[in-house]
Order: C-alpha cells, then sequence, then structure tokens
C-alpha cells in the first residue's frame, strides 16, 4: 500500500521532469542567426544532389554552388564561358569544348576532360535512372545507352582530345548546343566519385566534391541544412561570403517568419499568403526580378468542343489578364500575351496579336459566329495554389462570353495529366513551364512540337514542326530566331494554348546581407551575396 | 500483473502486424502515380520512369502486386530493412532522425497539459464557480475553439517575429527553448481538455462520502485535497492524457510545419504527399507502438491509483 501510494505520487512528476530534462539535452540549435560571414539561404529539401539527377530547384541551387558551369550567362541571356576557355563549332554539330586550365576538384584533383565526358555518360546511361539525363539525347550515340539492357556504356559522340580539350558529336547540327551547356546536368564529376567505371560511389551524393566556388562542410543534413565554405582554390572571380548555409524547410509561410526575425537571410520565393503583406514588412528588402515560368491554359485536341481556332481566340480575348496578375497576384507576376517567355534572346511582345487583347465585345461576337460551347470547364490540380485565379478566369469567361463556366481541381497533377491522356473530358487544362536554359526551342520544341514532352494537350502542326527543326539546325543564331518567329507566328494563328502569365523571382532578404540577385533559374547568385557590414 | 502485461505485448505482435497491412493496402489503394508526384510539374522520361517502376515494383498492380509487394515490405522489415523513400534515402535514417524531436516536442507539450490543466483544473474544481473558473472555462473554450492552424502562425508572429520572446521556428535540432513555443502551442488544446476534466472530477469527488467522512475526522482541507481527491480526480485525467501522447505525436503535422520541425508529422505529411507508401507505413506502424505501449502504460497506472482495479 505504501509502495503503491509512493509510486502514485512520483510517477506523474516523474514522467514531466524527465521529459524537460530529455528536452534540454537537444544541443545546439540550427534555429540561432547566422554568424557575420555565413549567408543562409532557404531551400526546400533537396531530392538528389548529382548533377545530372538535379532537376528541381533546391538542389540545382545547391549544386550550382558546389560546381562551376562550363558557360553561364550574360545579361541578355546569351551563354559566356565560365569553366570553359572555349566552345566552338564550325558546323554546330561537332562541338570542341576546351577548358580553362587551373581548376580543381575540392578534393585536389586536377579537372580534366575525362572527367567531363565519364560524369555525361554516367547520366546518360539510362539504368543510372538520372533525372537529367534527356539533356544529353541530342549526343551522338546516346541511344545506344537507353533501354533495360544498353548496347554500350559510352556515347560514341564524346572524344576526347587531351587533358583539356574534348569532342562533342551531336547527331543532328544544333545551334542551341552551347545555351545548353548551362544547366547542371553538365558538370564534371571527380574520379573519387565513382566506386568503379560508370558506378556511382553510394557517399558521393551525401558530401558532393566539385570544382565550383564553395565547397562542403561536413555532409549533406537532412531535413535540416546543408552548409557550404569558400573554395580557396577556386581560379575564377571567388565569391564574397565566406560560408553559405543552405537551410531545408518544410513551408515557405515558416521561413518567411525567420526572414522577418532576420533569422534567415534570403528567401528566394515569397510565399503567396505573404504577398500581400510584404512590401510593407520587408520595404526595399522585397525585391523582383525577372525568371522564366510561364503559365497558359491548354486545349485538349481531342475535344472537339474546341477544334475552332476562332473558338479559343475568343476564349483568350474574353480574360482579362491584367486585372487577374494585380488583384490576384499583387503584380508578383506579369501578363502574358506571347508564347515564349519575355526573358529570351528573340523574344517579341504580343505575338498573339489581337488574340491577346482584352477585348469583350469582340470575344463574344466571334464565341458565337464559331459556335463556342455552352459550357466550358477548367481544370486544374487542387494542391498548387491555383484556385484563386482559375475561378476569377472562369468569372470573367462568364460575364464577357455568357456561357457557364467551372473551374474543377484535380487532386494533383498526376491525376490531371492521367485524365488528359484518357482523354476524358476535362475541358481547358492549365500548364506551366520553366525553362532549362535561355533558348526560344526550349519552349517551342516541349510545349507545341508533336512530340515534345510536355504537350499533353496533343497540338501538331507538321509545318510548325519544319521550322522549329530548321531553326535549331540553322547555321548561326539570327536564321535560327527567324525560323523561331516563323513558327511562333504559326502559333498565333492557331492558338493551341493562351498564355496567361510569366513568372517574377519575388524574393527578400534580411537586414544582414546585401547584393543578393537571383537568376533565371530562380537561384540566388552565390558568388555575389555578402553579410553587409 | 505479470502474467496481463505479458498477454499484452503478445497482443500488441498482432495489433502491429494487423495495421502495416491495413495502412499498407490503405496506400496502396490510394496511390496514383508517385512517379510523377515526384517530379512536381516536369515531365517524367521513359528512363526515369523505367528505372522507379523497376526498383520500387510500381508495376505490380492489382490484389497479386498488393501481396507481393506487402510480403516483400514485411519480409524486409523482418530483417530490419525498412525501405527507401523514392528519392533513395533510407526510411530508417529519417524516422531515426524524425522521432527524437517529435518525442521531445511531444514532452513538452504533456508537460504543459499535466503542470498547467491539472493545477489550473484542481483549483477550479474547489473555487467552483468562483472567478478564476468562470475565467479558465471561457478561456479554455476560446483555445478549443481556435484550431491549431489559426492558432500556431499567431503565436508565431506575435511571440515570435513581433516581440521575438522566442526563436520563430525551432530547425532540426532544437534546444529546449526553441521548441518551447511549438510546445505550448501543441499542448494548449490538450491543456484545455485536461482541465475541464480535472475541474469536474475534483468538483465531483469533493462532495464525495468520503470526503465528508475525512472532513468530520478533522482532516486538513489541503489534506483531503491533496491526497484523497486529487488521486481518486485523476483516474479520468490519466486515461485522457495517456491517449493524448499518441495524438501529440502524430497530430502535430501543423505545429511541425509552422514551426519548421522535421518530425514525424511532416515526414508523413510528405510521404502522403509523395504517395509514398512504405514511409507513410513505417511512421504509421511506430506511431501504433506509441499508441499500444501508452495504453499499457495507462492501465497499469489505474492499478496503482486505485487499489480496488486489479490485473490477472
Amino acid at each position: 500500500m505504501r509502495v503503491r501510494r509512493l509510486a502514485a505520487w512520483t510517477a506523474l512528476p516523474l514522467a514531466v521532469t524527465l521529459g524537460l530534462a530529455a528536452c534540454g539535452s537537444g544541443g545546439d540549435g540550427g534555429s540561432g542567426g547566422s554568424g557575420s560571414d555565413t549567408v543562409s539561404i532557404q531551400i526546400a529539401e533537396p531530392q538528389h544532389l548529382v548533377p545530372t539527377n538535379t532537376t528541381e530547384t533546391s538542389g540545382s541551387q545547391v549544386v550550382s554552388g558546389l560546381f562551376s558551369p562550363l558557360v553561364d550567362y550574360d545579361a541578355q541571356n546569351k551563354p559566356v564561358e565560365v569553366a570553359a576557355e572555349s566552345v566552338t563549332s564550325t558546323d554546330n554539330k561537332v562541338w570542341t569544348i576546351k577548358l580553362k586550365d587551373g581548376f580543381t576538384f575540392h578534393n585536389g584533383e586536377k579537372v580534366t576532360s575525362d572527367d567531363y565526358i565519364n560524369a555525361w555518360n554516367y547520366g546518360a546511361y539510362a539504368p543510372n535512372g538520372q533525372g537529367a539525363s534527356y539533356f544529353f539525347e541530342k549526343i551522338a550515340g546516346y541511344q545506344d545507352l537507353q533501354g533495360e539492357h544498353p548496347k554500350a556504356k559510352t556515347m560514341s559522340g564524346l572524344k576526347k582530345l587531351d587533358d583539356l580539350t574534348f569532342q562533342v558529336t551531336l547527331s543532328a547540327p544544333y545551334i542551341d548546343f552551347k545555351t545548353m551547356l548551362g544547366y547542371n546536368a553538365f558538370y564534371p564529376l571527380p574520379d573519387a566519385a565513382f566506386s568503379a567505371p560508370g558506378v556511382l560511389s553510394d557517399s558521393y551524393e551525401q558530401a558532393p566534391i566539385g570544382q565550383g566556388p564553395f565547397k562542403m562542410k561536413g555532409t549533406w543534413q537532412h531535413d535540416s541544412k546543408i552548409e557550404v565554405e569558400r573554395y580557396d582554390a577556386y581560379p575564377l572571380e571567388k565569391p564574397k561570403a565566406k560560408n553559405v548555409e543552405f537551410r531545408i524547410y518544410q513551408q515557405l509561410t515558416a521561413a518567411y517568419a525567420d526572414l522577418l526575425a532576420d533569422n534567415l537571410d534570403v528567401l528566394p520565393t515569397i510565399p503567396t499568403e505573404n504577398l500581400s503583406t510584404a512590401q510593407t514588412d520587408l520595404g526595399d528588402r522585397y525585391q523582383t526580378s525577372p525568371m522564366s515560368s510561364f503559365q497558359f491554359l491548354a486545349f485538349p485536341t481531342f475535344d472537339k468542343d474546341f477544334q475552332n481556332p476562332d473558338v479559343r481566340k475568343a476564349i483568350s480575348m474574353a480574360i482579362d489578364r491584367d486585372e487577374i496578375t494585380k488583384s490576384i497576384f499583387k503584380n508578383s507576376q506579369q501578363p502574358a500575351r506571347s508564347f515564349v517567355s519575355p526573358v529570351l534572346p528573340g523574344y517579341r511582345e504580343n505575338t498573339a496579336g489581337a488574340a491577346g487583347e482584352f477585348n469583350p465585345t469582340e470575344a463574344k461576337r466571334l464565341y458565337q459566329a464559331a459556335g463556342g460551347p455552352a459550357k466550358i470547364t477548367i481544370s486544374y490540380n487542387g494542391d498548387g495554389g491555383h484556385k484563386d485565379w482559375v475561378d476569377a478566369t472562369a468569372n470573367q469567361l462568364k460575364a464577357n462570353l455568357g456561357v457557364e463556366v467551372v473551374g474543377s481541381a484535380e487532386p494533383k497533377f498526376a491525376d490531371l495529366l492521367n485524365k488528359v491522356e484518357k482523354k476524358q473530358p476535362v475541358g481547358m487544362f492549365r500548364l506551366g513551364w520553366v525553362m532549362d536554359y535561355p533558348s526560344m526551342e526550349d519552349y517551342l520544341g516541349p510545349l507545341y512540337s508533336t512530340n515534345g514532352s510536355s504537350n499533353y494537350y496533343g497540338y501538331s502542326n507538321p509545318e510548325f514542326d519544319r521550322l522549329v527543326k530548321e531553326g535549331s539546325a540553322a547555321p548561326t543564331q539570327e536564321e535560327a530566331i527567324k525560323k523561331y518567329h516563323q513558327a511562333e507566328d504559326i502559333l498565333a494563328k492557331d492558338m493551341p494554348v493562351i498564355p496567361l502569365r510569366f513568372g517574377e523571382n519575388v524574393f527578400g532578404h534580411s537586414s544582414k546581407v546585401k547584393n543578393v540577385e537571383m537568376d533565371l533559374f530562380q537561384r540566388v547568385n552565390l558568388l555575389k551575396v555578402e553579410a553587409a557590414s | 500483473m505479470f502474467r496481463y502485461i505479458l498477454r499484452r505485448l503478445l497482443q500488441m505482435v498482432l495489433a502491429f502486424f494487423g495495421t502495416t497491412l491495413i495502412v499498407y493496402a490503405l496506400m496502396f489503394a490510394g496511390q496514383g502515380d508517385p512517379i510523377q508526384a515526384l517530379a512536381g510539374e516536369r515531365p517524367v522520361t521513359a528512363a526515369q520512369r523505367a528505372y522507379l517502376t523497376e526498383k520500387y515494383h510500381l508495376d505490380a498492380t492489382g490484389v497479386g502486386g498488393f501481396f507481393y509487394r506487402y510480403f516483400d515490405y514485411v519480409r524486409s522489415l523482418l530483417q530490419g530493412d525498412l525501405g527507401q523513400s523514392l528519392t533513395g534515402r533510407q526510411i530508417g535514417d529519417i524516422l531515426q532522425q524524425a522521432w527524437p524531436v517529435t518525442v521531445k516536442l511531444a514532452l513538452i507539450a504533456l508537460a504543459v497539459a499535466v503542470i498547467f490543466g491539472v493545477t489550473a483544473g484542481v483549483i477550479a474544481g474547489i473555487r467552483r464557480a468562483g472567478i478564476f473558473d468562470n475565467s479558465t472555462l471561457v478561456l479554455t473554450l476560446l483555445v478549443l475553439g481556435i484550431p491549431t492552424i489559426v492558432l500556431a502562425p499567431l503565436a508565431q508572429y506575435f511571440l515570435g517575429v513581433k516581440w521575438q520572446l522566442f526563436p520563430p521556428t525551432a530547425g532540426a535540432e532544437p534546444d529546449f527553448y526553441a521548441l518551447l513555443l511549438p510546445g505550448i502551442v501543441l499542448g494548449s488544446l490538450s491543456l484545455a481538455t485536461a482541465l475541464r476534466l480535472t475541474r469536474t472530477s475534483v468538483a465531483e469527488n469533493l462532495r464525495a462520502d468520503y470526503v465528508r467522512t475525512a472532513r468530520s475526522k478533522g482532516l486538513l482541507k489541503r489534506r483531503i485535497v491533496s491526497v484523497h481527491v486529487l488521486r481518486n480526480s485523476l483516474i479520468p485525467v490519466v486515461t485522457f492524457l495517456g491517449v493524448e501522447l499518441g495524438n501529440l505525436m502524430s497530430g502535430a503535422i501543423i505545429t511541425e510545419g509552422v514551426f519548421n520541425i522535421p518530425g514525424v508529422g511532416f515526414n508523413l505529411f510528405r510521404g502522403i504527399r509523395t504517395e509514398d507508401g512504405p514511409l507513410v507505413v513505417g511512421i504509421v506502424s511506430v506511431l501504433v507502438v506509441v499508441y499500444l505501449v501508452s495504453n499499457l502504460l495507462v492501465d497499469v497506472l489505474y492499478a496503482v491509483l486505485d487499489p480496488r482495479i486489479r490485473y490477472e
């Protein structure tokens, strides 16, 4: 009895104290403000840090610090050499890449052309399942590395000339190959990355060794942070910040709270929830810069309702893009009236012509004359924050065309695609695109070509395909762009999609850093950012 | 007592495998296209799709495919291998990182609920209909009425950002102080319930015969309340808190998201979002064990609190 009573009275307080004691031993937190020479940048948990497997922004942000690209882009978004001394070709089919001397990997290994060839072969080899393998498909011999049991392990188009020079033969001339080299799939990998030829060692991804301005400090701390420090043997312009901490957040709103409290230095994307107050909260630390995202509405070609281009044009004319970007997006996106992003060399304003202008009376007349459907559905994925603008668009169409318009949410993007693939009636549906490299071809090819990777709506125009193909095989950029322009003009006539908005980087930084710049790929420029003293 | 505990432990094994089967079946049935979910809105290349499909047996569908994949999962589970997430991380590692921080958070929340809830409940129960009782009634109703999804960001904004009393987020390796605010937010709901429960129970017991007897024997009021009444009043509260411990761990999805704590709730959310069956099953299995163990503890505590209860 005595023991029981004693037990009863000690049980609860003991549990409490034990609990508290357990909590006290947590060690120092990652939440404290960063030191004066460390810049902290928000990312989400990257999926992968192997360059040929990195296709999302967070991973790309990290590897952009660990590696130095062959080419980067200048203010006009034309390619300029970085790790490459020169990238040349006489026929746009056989390219010679000469590397700058003096680059070393973070483990001291000298960078040679073999490191590029090995990395690219690894990326292209289908059984490795690399997410960015499609970047290599223009290189001769890529097909031999595909399938379940590929015939070859190396692409025949890659040839080493000497330690600092190698030759890339494409399967067809491609004018934008040099531009393409700016993507992170084209980074080299050191010998240390491979446990055997063509086999990446398991531990490499936890602490990638690159040849870039920053090297890993410790390993990838999953769901927590990735720390990098300045690599002193980097031969080019050294970064201003000594250390960079990529801090992993699950939710942007949490990162925003940290930004307001000066607990986080750079937030590359202000969450939509906070857009309305961010300008007042941050003052001149709220900034915008161009990026490449493109939002549009697509018409499935299997849907008979939308087969007449005039119906599609009428719907486009009935949408007041300015109003939606202003009231819903607080001007964090720009109205789109062309089929490619304004960041590209060769972009022309208003290529959609009259169809891009808001004109409700003409829209209604055209819609009725063309016999548009009495009911329009706009499908979207419900997990991407699209409800507000889809509803607003539906209301505009309802008012301006006098027909019934409903927004219909699918749980996930995959569900939406699934329905489109099965040719189920989804009505119009929303899609978005961000480019891989600044070339008009990177919009025209995947989005509107018959075999385009993102052409889910089935648009097909042989004339268009021919012009894009001719453009990419053209001998000079000027001629290429001319062909691309002709192709884009066809889009204006056919109106396979309705351009809606071009995105912008909307970012903020703490009072402890300065020179925060974002590139077209939603990445912070790690060379420029520095601690404010 | 020993036999009772042993029997309960054996039941746990059955319950554990039963739940993994059910959760696995639910995840399997609800699975759409995990590869596309992983890629977001990016097109997935054929090579990558083939690679992931083969690696995770995603082509095994239907009833046969389900049992194939489930037994495959259980087989490796028995060897201590929880499998890999779609991004190639060991689920065992993920759980190992996620659990400690969530346990800490839940214990803080529970401590907050016990210390403030039970104390205030006893006071309110003794001074029934007084100012304290009424004001706590209003306060608890308010807390019970505000969902965490509102309460957490508000607490973060005012206490973390505006007045800077607490760090606005906790991060992956938080110290006690950083976890205090999320703990209070998470525990506030349990606190309110614990307070109401204790208050009612104490108020009721104060009118019981044995209290009158004790009083007529001339015992001090303090002793009557702290020894006799409290002990009898704690039984429903202990039941509640025992179950609540499991709830706090599994129900921290919102709190963990707002305060950026990569614990169990976050991983559960991620697992469901990316349709990562093995990850969800792994987390839920451990949660089931937590529930089972805490229920067992509650049952054993009953016997300690009330000598009339005996287990054979």
